[in-house]
This record gives structure tokens, C-alpha cells and sequence, in this order.
């Protein structure tokens, strides 16, 4: 009898640490980030850049992970940006970490209340139920001048800036490390929210909800969850869009472009996946830029600035098509990472 | 009591305006299943197309005559770069390329006609007609019959034509149309041309309202709520929709706006439709689905 021989199957080799070297040198580079870039780039471009990121993150919690269609993002950013500016005028003692956490529960809360519909409705449906967020807290925030603390141009601003526990991060430097810390912190937490339990029940609901409910999957609950981790995540990256990268916001600041700009990014980079919010928020950021210097130099600069606008807009449009008709993974699987190769996933079922 | 139907009747007619656009909504979700987002850039295209030809000293005819022309060419494009390929998505990636269109679209009709606010006159004065004691405005009075117009044109098309009757075999099973030799690919390029169409009467009329500008596409945001309280594949929902939000809000602004500081209208037909939506998730004239596993 011979014998068979069966291939032992390939344990992934990295016998120096391959990937252990890969991501401390990520690190690194995050870290040192500040002193290789510009004070320009760092302002303009990278903070808004992982703010956005976060923004994505958080409605791809919703929208890619539990399938729950949101144009509602800006007005969970609003929330949290307001809810921040009126703990920190208001709750003096409280620190800026502390304000943000519970400005991220308020906007959770609130995204909680808008999701509750979710259960009844359905689909395009529930793009009414968000919708209604964004428009009622754009006239709720401009109406009432409490949430501005009455200011004459209606606009928020943190009067002692970043600081906290005696660090001062008012520097593009300090706002650097702030948002890198949040947007590391909150990545992670998404990261085992998908792999537990309730990013497994999002996913089943995601897929088809009534199959999910048939199986067990407490529905209802699971919808809930997602509405509010998302608006968390949303409620934090609008406080920091509002006064680590902008330093003072208005209501235009999360208007309904916000919204769509957010869900962009999540289509554009990869629904369902976490590293997909990364990279369509990389996308977003860069493509103006790209634009605007291909304009510059091809041109000249006589192409004048709102028709440059009307172009980027097309060529926005062109790409969405785009990506959803050759590519509806995002640049998430375009860039060659996704592990499961041939499992390929169906995003929205029909 | 006068106060109470001068606002009820106004709000009524300003609702036939939003019938007007949900209906070119419900022709296409019906036909392919599209929540078609990008009608409101293609009412602006059309209404902007006109005003520039005219500006340029097209008489209105001959303007009318090449943006429709040019609708219908943006109908088969659309059909065959953006519905073709995308056959048998789910409707929410659909939704999400209409997204995209409408960006194309304002951006290439704002790009080559510019974004300026235009004045736009189609004859029409905007005097007030007195029944009795109660004032109506004769412009929403001409824009409700348009509007009715519309709807028995339509009607008539689609119970009296061959082309309505394949296009109600399409939308009632795609599958069973397809093997009866139905020619679905043009059943869609002429649906888009014609919600093109009701588009572009839309859209002159909002825009010899509010002139002609980037904010006219906007109002499919108006006509959302008009469709999920009438439901997204019924005509006549579409109509009794707009008229209950018309009615709806200006009764609410009102009535109940001055108790909440006014300007409530752009939330207050979303909030409406969120209470019609628990009472009846697939609207007043929706079909209800049923799931299965």
C-alpha cells in the first residue's frame, strides 16, 4: 500500500516578523508624520483626511456592515460637533476626552431615536428616516439660539481650544496626535465589533433580514446597535471635523454635500470592509488636488474656478458609476487586500 | 375658516407641483425598479437647457423642440451605460448609481451653462384670482391643470398605446415580458425619455417660480416624502402623496410653525411621511411585498 502523500498545508511562513516589522514601521510612520510633512499638508490635508476616515468608518458600520442605507451621516456629525460645544460651554470641569465620549453617546443616542424606524421600514424607505434627521437638526441647530450660545454669526467654536489635562493641542501638531489617537482608538473597537458577535449578526441582517430573524438573529436590537455605534463614531468625527480641522463650524458644515460625500467614500473605497473607509477617504481627499494640478498645468490656470468645481463634480459622478458597475468592492479589493480570495462577497443582495 | 382654505387650497396646488415631479419617480421605479435620484439633475438639465436656447434667441418652439431631443438622447445614454451594465444589481447599488448621474449631470449642465440663477418667463402671470373671499394664485392654478394634463396623457398612454402595454407587462414581471419577446432595453430609454419629459414640464414651471438654478434639483428631495406617503409604483399615489404634503405643510407651517420658532417646511413633509410609513410601510397605494427566505 502506498503511502499518500498529502501536502502539509502551507503554514504562512515570516520567520523574522515580516508583518510584525510592517506594522511597527506603519507606526512609525504615523508617528513621525508631523516632521516628514508640511505644516500645510498636515492642516489641509491629512487631518481632514483622517477625520473623513473615521466619518466613513462610522456609517460603514451602518451602511456596509448592516446594510441600513444612510444619507442622514452630516446630521450625526452636527450632532456631535453641537453636543461637544455645548459640553465644553457648559460642563466646564468636564476634559475634552470625556466631552467627546459623551458628545459620541448624545449622537448615538440621537442616532438611536432615527433608527427605530428601521425596524418597520425597509430599503429606500429608510433613506426618509435619515433624511429627516439631516433636515430637522440643520433648522433645529440654526433656529434655536442656545445650541450656538447665541453667537452673531451662528457659528461654534471651542473659546479654549483643544487643550486638555494640561496638554496643549492647538498646534497642528497637537491636532495631529489628537485625531490620530481617536481615529486609532475607535478603528480598533470597530475592528472586534465586526469580528464578534454583533458585526456577525449586522452582516446576516445586511445579507437578508428575514433569513437573519429565522435564524435567530435578535433583529431589532442588532438594527439598533448599529444605528447607535455608527452615530457614535459619526458624533466624534464631526466634533473633530468641527474644531480640529476647521476650528469653527456651522450647520453648511454638515449639510446634506457631508452626507453624500461620506457615502461616497464608503462606496468608492469598499463597502463592508474597514480598510475601505481609509482608502475612498484617501480618494475624496486627494482627488480635488489631483484635479486642481493636472488643471493647473495642462491649462495653465484659465480654466476659472467654478467651471474647475462643475468638472470635479462630473468626474465624481463618472467614478461612483464607475466603481459600482466594474468594481462594486471598492478600491478596498481593487488594491489587491483582500484576504479571501474567490470569496467574494455580494453586498446588497437582492 | 377663509384663512384655514386659502392656506388648504394654496397648499394643494403648490402639492400638484410636487406630484408633478414624483410622477417621472414612479415612471421609471415602476419600469426598472430604480429609485432614479438623478431626476431632479435631469429636471434642471432640461429647464437649463431651454433657458440658455432661449437666452441665445431661439424662439421658444424650436428650444423646446431641441431639449427634448436632447432628453431623449440622455434617456438612451443613460440606459445604455448606466442600466445595462448594472442589470441585476440590487436596487440599492442602482440607487447609488443614480447618485453618481446626478452629479454627472449638474456637472456637465452647470459646467457648460453655467450655475448663475436665470430668470425664466413663460407667459404666465402670477395674478391672484378671487373666489369670493378666498384668493388663489392664478400661476398655481395653471400649473395644477398641467399637472392633470399630464396624468391623462400619460394614463392614456399606458392603457391605450403598445407601447403602455408592454411597458406595464415589465413592470408587473420583467422575466415573463422578457420571454414573451418584449424589447426591454427600449422599453427603458423610452420610460427615461418620458420621465425626462414630465421632468422637463417640472421643471420650467418650478423654474418660472423660482428661476432657474442649481437649487431647482434639489426638489427631488421634495418629491421623496410625496412618494414613500403614496408609494413608490402608483400614479395616483403620487398625486394624492403630493397633495397630502402640499396641504400638509403649508397647513403645519401655518398652524403649528408659529409655536416652533417657523420655517419648519423642510423637515415637516419627512416628519409625515415617517408617521404615514408606521401606519402603512409600503404607502397609501404601494404594493406590499411579501419576503421570503
Amino acid at each position: 500500500m502506498s503511502e499518500i502523500n498529502l501536502p502539509a498545508a502551507a503554514e504562512p511562513v515570516d520567520p523574522v516578523g515580516l508583518k510584525a516589522v510592517g506594522i511597527a514601521a506603519a507606526i512609525a510612520v504615523l508617528l513621525a508624520a508631523p516632521f516628514l510633512a508640511s505644516e500645510y499638508w498636515i492642516n489641509a490635508i491629512i487631518v481632514p483626511f483622517l477625520i473623513l476616515s473615521l466619518a466613513g468608518l462610522g456609517l460603514n458600520l451602518l451602511t456596509g456592515y448592516a446594510g441600513q442605507l444612510s444619507l442622514g451621516a452630516g446630521a450625526f456629525m452636527m450632532v456631535g460637533a453641537y453636543a461637544t460645544f455645548s459640553l465644553q460651554l457648559r460642563v466646564p470641569d468636564l476634559p475634552l476626552p470625556l466631552a467627546l465620549v459623551v458628545a459620541g453617546l448624545i449622537a448615538g443616542a440621537v442616532g438611536l431615536l432615527f433608527g427605530i424606524p428601521s425596524t418597520r421600514i425597509k430599503g429606500f424607505y429608510l433613506i426618509v428616516s435619515t433624511l429627516a434627521a439631516q433636515f430637522f437638526f440643520e433648522w433645529l441647530f440654526l433656529k434655536f439660539p442656545w445650541f450656538y450660545n447665541g453667537n452673531s454669526s451662528a457659528t461654534i467654536a471651542l473659546s479654549r481650544g483643544l487643550s486638555f489635562f494640561g496638554l496643549e493641542a492647538n498646534t497642528p501638531h497637537g491636532r495631529y496626535y489628537l485625531t490620530l489617537g481617536i481615529v486609532a482608538l475607535l478603528t480598533l473597537l470597530s475592528f472586534n465589533l465586526i469580528r464578534g458577535q454583533t458585526g456577525r449578526n449586522w452582516m446576516a441582517i445586511r445579507d437578508m433580514d428575514t433569513a437573519a430573524a429565522v435564524i435567530g438573529v435578535p433583529v431589532f436590537r442588532a438594527k439598533l446597535q448599529a444605528f447607535a455605534v455608527s452615530s457614535f463614531i459619526l458624533g466624534i468625527a464631526g466634533a473633530l471635523w468641527a474644531f480640529a480641522y476647521l476650528g469653527s463650524a456651522s450647520v453648511q458644515s454638515f449639510g446634506l454635500t457631508r452626507s453624500y460625500q461620506i457615502l461616497f467614500i464608503i462606496i468608492i473605497g469598499g463597502l463592508g470592509t474597514i480598510r475601505g473607509a481609509y482608502f475612498g477617504a484617501a480618494f475624496v481627499s486627494l482627488l480635488p488636488l489631483a484635479l486642481d494640478w493636472l488643471f493647473q498645468h495642462v491649462f495653465g490656470g484659465h480654466v476659472d474656478a467654478g467651471l474647475l468645481q462643475n468638472i470635479q463634480k462630473a468626474i465624481f459622478g463618472l467614478l461612483i458609476i464607475w466603481f459600482l458597475i466594474k468594481e462594486p468592492e471598492g478600491l478596498a479589493r481593487l488594491l489587491g487586500l483582500q484576504r479571501a480570495q474567490g470569496a467574494r462577497r455580494r453586498l446588497f443582495p437582492s | 375658516m377663509n384663512m384655514f382654505l386659502e392656506t388648504l387650497i394654496g397648499g394643494l396646488l403648490a402639492g400638484t407641483m410636487y406630484s408633478l415631479v414624483a410622477i417621472g419617480f414612479v415612471l421609471i421605479y415602476k419600469a426598472s425598479g430604480v429609485f432614479n435620484y438623478a431626476q431632479g439633475s435631469l429636471l434642471l438639465f432640461g429647464a437649463l437647457t431651454f433657458v440658455t436656447l432661449t437666452d441665445q434667441g431661439v424662439p421658444a418652439l424650436g428650444a423646446i423642440a431641441v431639449t427634448i431631443a436632447l432628453l431623449i438622447l440622455t434617456a438612451i445614454a443613460i440606459e445604455k451605460l448606466l442600466l445595462r451594465p448594472l442589470t441585476n444589481r440590487s436596487p440599492m447599488t442602482l440607487f447609488m448609481a443614480t447618485l453618481g448621474l446626478s452629479y454627472v449631470v449638474e456637472g456637465v449642465a452647470q459646467g457648460i451653462m453655467g450655475s448663475q440663477v436665470r430668470a425664466l418667463n413663460l407667459g404666465i402671470d402670477d395674478l391672484p384670482i378671487f373666489l369670493g373671499d378666498i384668493m388663489i394664485s392664478q400661476f398655481d392654478l395653471i400649473a395644477a391643470g398641467v399637472a392633470l394634463a399630464i396624468v391623462v396623457v400619460l394614463s392614456l398612454l399606458f392603457n391605450r398605446t403598445r407601447i403602455g402595454i408592454q411597458l406595464r407587462g415589465v413592470a408587473d414581471d420583467t422575466r415573463a415580458a422578457l420571454s414573451l419577446g418584449i424589447d426591454i432595453n427600449r422599453i427603458w430609454q423610452i420610460v427615461w425619455a418620458v420621465a425626462g419629459l414630465v421632468g422637463l414640464v417640472a421643471g420650467l414651471l418650478w423654474g418660472a417660480r423660482q428661476g432657474v438654478q442649481f437649487s431647482l434639483s434639489l426638489v427631488v428631495l421634495k418629491a421623496l416624502p410625496v412618494l414613500i406617503i403614496g408609494g413608490f409604483t402608483s400614479i395616483p399615489g403620487a398625486i394624492v402623496g403630493g397633495l397630502i404634503v402640499g396641504a400638509g405643510e403649508s397647513l403645519a407651517e401655518t398652524y403649528i410653525g408659529p409655536y416652533l420658532g417657523g420655517g419648519i417646511t423642510p423637515w415637516f413633509a419627512y416628519a409625515l411621511a415617517l408617521v404615514f410609513l408606521f401606519i402603512r410601510p409600503a404607502g397609501l397605494f404601494g404594493e406590499r411585498q411579501i419576503e421570503r427566505v
